[in-house]
């Protein structure tokens, strides 16, 4: 069942591209602050994943403490750089953060060094499961799925049910307000900020047994990260997870199947070259369509 | 004051001989290759193979004291271009090398040899380069991109597979690849695929792959992509059903060194391995492992071989380097002691030379390249009938 296993790799990279979205669209929704640092953050999720793991043995360790350490570097980055940035303009806020992605790329090529990062699933994720009688599928992809279902339904209830979600729905509503009623936005920022570090630690990690961990990893997934989150509506997680899974499942598929369907209309030399080019491009049609018809993005932010 | 007749031929003689004997000026080398990025272990092994024959020599080449310039290209097209012109114009370099992407070597190599610098290429082989757009200022030291596929494509119809799956980046040394590879290999096609050059996930075209069911899978992905691939190969439990073969691109030691027992039992080809055995290696190799703590890769030893073959085109022509004629034709001799063992240039100024298959093993604690077989024995380029040198 090729579709179904196809299917699974589109959600598997929509799941992986939701838990860096997710953490953007929140810094940008509350803090109206663009960060292009965040993909230096899933750089450091991954190396500290990488090298917790191999020196306590254990992935899940690993995993935690990939995402603890992005997630102080993202407290460090807030009180160091942040801070200074919310009242700038956007044009600031974007060179401060690539100054940030610079500093960040060559930190890690002075203590890790220019040679890739060596990381395998743990034994329990290595095979690969059955889903349906003949599709036998990596378990650790679907690991990577499951992953993503739980902390779309942690962010929710965390959102929605927790005493921090009501601050950060009220802050993205009316921040001087929130500071007028005796909040100390400063700790509401950093927190937020360090949650969104968390996440996309978190999506490093996870990418670390899959993909190569080198330096300069992050600038290829926030390319797709920020198409996300336009497509999705800046500020809206949900929008962060539908989007995530639309441009997973149609960038997979369309790498898929578009050779194959444009090879049985044309000839093989011209197909395989128009079909590279068009996937390469599919999601980002599908991001000019929605911007036609919803130029806000399919989900509007919180109390907007 | 008027100084006697005598005396003053007696300075202009001494000044004579003091210019003839100046010593000459250094000659400035400039390096453009990829350091940072995806694609940053191929240029940083073929920076240190070219350092450390410099090291070897006191930053000399053939008794001429080197300049050298080294600046990174990040894999960016635009970035070479600039760095290119910069050390033309400004640098005003002697020679130039170290490009490792066949798309950037196209970009550069053709307007600097027209210039009249000339380049020495320690990787990127592209097929136009080696014949139609051959230069008498371009050599290759490496191979062309075609050669290490052209084993590959050999030693697999040999051992009776027929129903071969190709996957290769879409970029000139891609299309080369598999062009080279169904030159020489000739059973059937099960699936020819085009990749993006620096794609991270192939679950997609692994999935296509189990559909196809073929009976091997060739594959060119250098770099930060074979590791990626090969990771995920194992992982979709296809290694042990569908073996896996590729040129020594897809399987370099630094690639070894991240994929690890992923890697193990896969075959490729390659006109170096660490273990060739011959003087001229056994010493690179320990001296390699005793600077930078690792076995050197192809890469590796392509940058040495690079300055070994400058060497001893500067050694020919001593302080007259700066007459392209005559140095062009000490390199086009190529009398120097390659780590590979046989070498010499064709008509086009590309290597004729033995290609080896090799099998990925583990080795104590790593795993490693053995060689366990010759394919080719001078073996030269399909484009050098296409070179018409002036």
């Amino acid at each position: 069942m090729l579709f179904l296993e196809q299917l699974l790799n589109g959600v598997q990279l929509g799941m992986m591209l939701f838990l860096m979205a997710a953490g953007l669209t929140l810094i940008f929704g509350i803090m109206h602050l663009i960060n292009l640092a965040h993909g230096s953050l899933y750089m450091v999720g991954a190396y500290f994943t990488a090298t917790v793991t191999v020196m306590s043995g254990s992935f899940a360790i690993g995993l935690f403490g990939g995402c603890v350490a992005a997630a102080c570097c993202g407290v460090l980055i807030e009180l160091l750089a942040m801070r200074h940035l919310y009242h700038r303009d956007h044009l600031d806020q974007v060179l401060a953060t690539f100054g940030i992605i610079l500093t960040a790329n060559e930190a890690t090529k002075m203590i890790f060094g220019p040679q890739a990062l060596f990381l395998n699933p743990p034994d329990w994720l290595s095979e690969t499961v059955q889903i349906l009688p003949d599709t036998p599928y990596p378990a650790y992809r679907l690991f990577v799925i499951i992953s993503g279902i739980v902390v779309a339904l942690f962010l929710r209830h965390l959102i929605t049910h927790t005493r921090l979600g009501m601050l950060i729905r009220a802050g993205a509503t009316h921040r001087e307000m929130v500071t007028a009623l005796g909040f100390n936005i400063s700790l509401l920022f950093t927190v937020v900020f360090a949650l969104g570090a968390g996440l996309a630690g978190l999506a490093g990690g996870l990418a670390g047994p899959l993909l190569a961990i080198e330096v300069g990893m992050g600038e290829q997934i926030l390319i797709l990260t920020f198409v996300v989150i336009i497509i999705g509506g800046i500020g809206s997680v949900k929008g962060a997870l539908v989007a995530g899974l639309l441009v997973g499942i149609v960038d997979t598929l369309s790498r898929a199947f578009l050779p194959t369907l444009l090879k049985t209309m044309l000839p093989t030399a011209s197909a395989d070259a128009l079909a590279g080019s068009v996937s390469s491009m599919a999601i980002y049609i599908v991001m000019a369509l929605v911007l036609i018809v919803r130029p806000e993005g399919l989900y509007r932010a919180y109390g907007t | 004051m008027q100084l006697s007749p005598k005396i003053r031929n007696a300075i202009a003689l001494a000044s004579l001989c003091v210019s003839a004997n100046a010593l000459a000026e250094p000659a400035k080398i400039g390096m453009i290759t990829t350091l940072s990025g995806g694609g940053a272990s191929l240029g940083i092994d073929i920076r240190d193979g070219f350092e450390l024959a410099l090291k070897e020599r006191n930053n000399q080449l053939g008794g001429i004291d080197v300049d050298m310039i080294i600046v990174d290209d990040g894999r960016k097209v635009d970035n070479a271009k600039q760095i290119a012109t910069r050390m033309v114009e400004r640098d005003q370099v002697d020679i130039m090398t170290g490009i490792v992407w066949s798309n950037l070597a196209m970009a550069v190599i053709p307007s600097v040899t027209a210039d009249g610098t000339i380049y020495i290429s320690p990787n990127a082989g592209p097929s136009l380069l080696a014949g139609k757009r051959c230069h008498p200022n371009y050599f290759n030291v490496a191979w062309q991109n075609d050669n290490l596929h052209e084993a590959m494509g050999q030693y697999v119809s040999d051992k009776g597979y027929n129903k071969v799956y190709l996957i290769a980046p879409n970029y000139p040394a891609g299309k080369d690849a598999l062009a080279g590879f169904k030159r020489f290999y000739k059973g059937q096609i099960a699936g020819e695929v085009y990749t993006k050059l620096g794609q991270v996930d192939y679950a997609a075209e692994i999935a296509n792959l189990r559909a196809e069911n073929p009976d091997a899978v060739f594959f060119f992905l250098p770099g930060g992509m074979g590791i990626n691939f090969t990771k995920q190969y194992a992982q979709a439990g296809l290694k042990e059903s569908i073996p896996l073969f590729g040129p020594a691109f897809s399987f370099d030691e630094g690639i070894l060194k991240a994929v690890g027992d992923a890697a193990i039992d896969t075959m490729n080809t390659s006109q170096y391995s660490h273990d060739l055995d011959n003087s001229a290696n056994k010493a690179f190799v320990a001296k390699f492992m005793e600077t930078y703590g690792r076995k050197p890769s192809l890469y590796a030893s392509q940058g040495y071989d690079a300055a070994l073959l400058l060497d001893s085109a500067f050694r020919a022509v001593g302080s007259d380097y700066k007459n392209k004629e005559k140095f062009r034709a000490a390199l086009a001799k190529a009398d120097f002691s390659s780590v590979r063992g046989d070498f010499r240039f064709g008509p086009n100024q590309h290597p004729i030379q033995s290609i080896y298959v090799r099998k990925v093993v583990r080795e104590g604690d790593s795993v490693t390249n053995q060689l366990v077989g010759t394919v080719f024995t001078q073996h030269q380029d399909a484009y050098a009938s296409e070179c018409k040198m002036k």
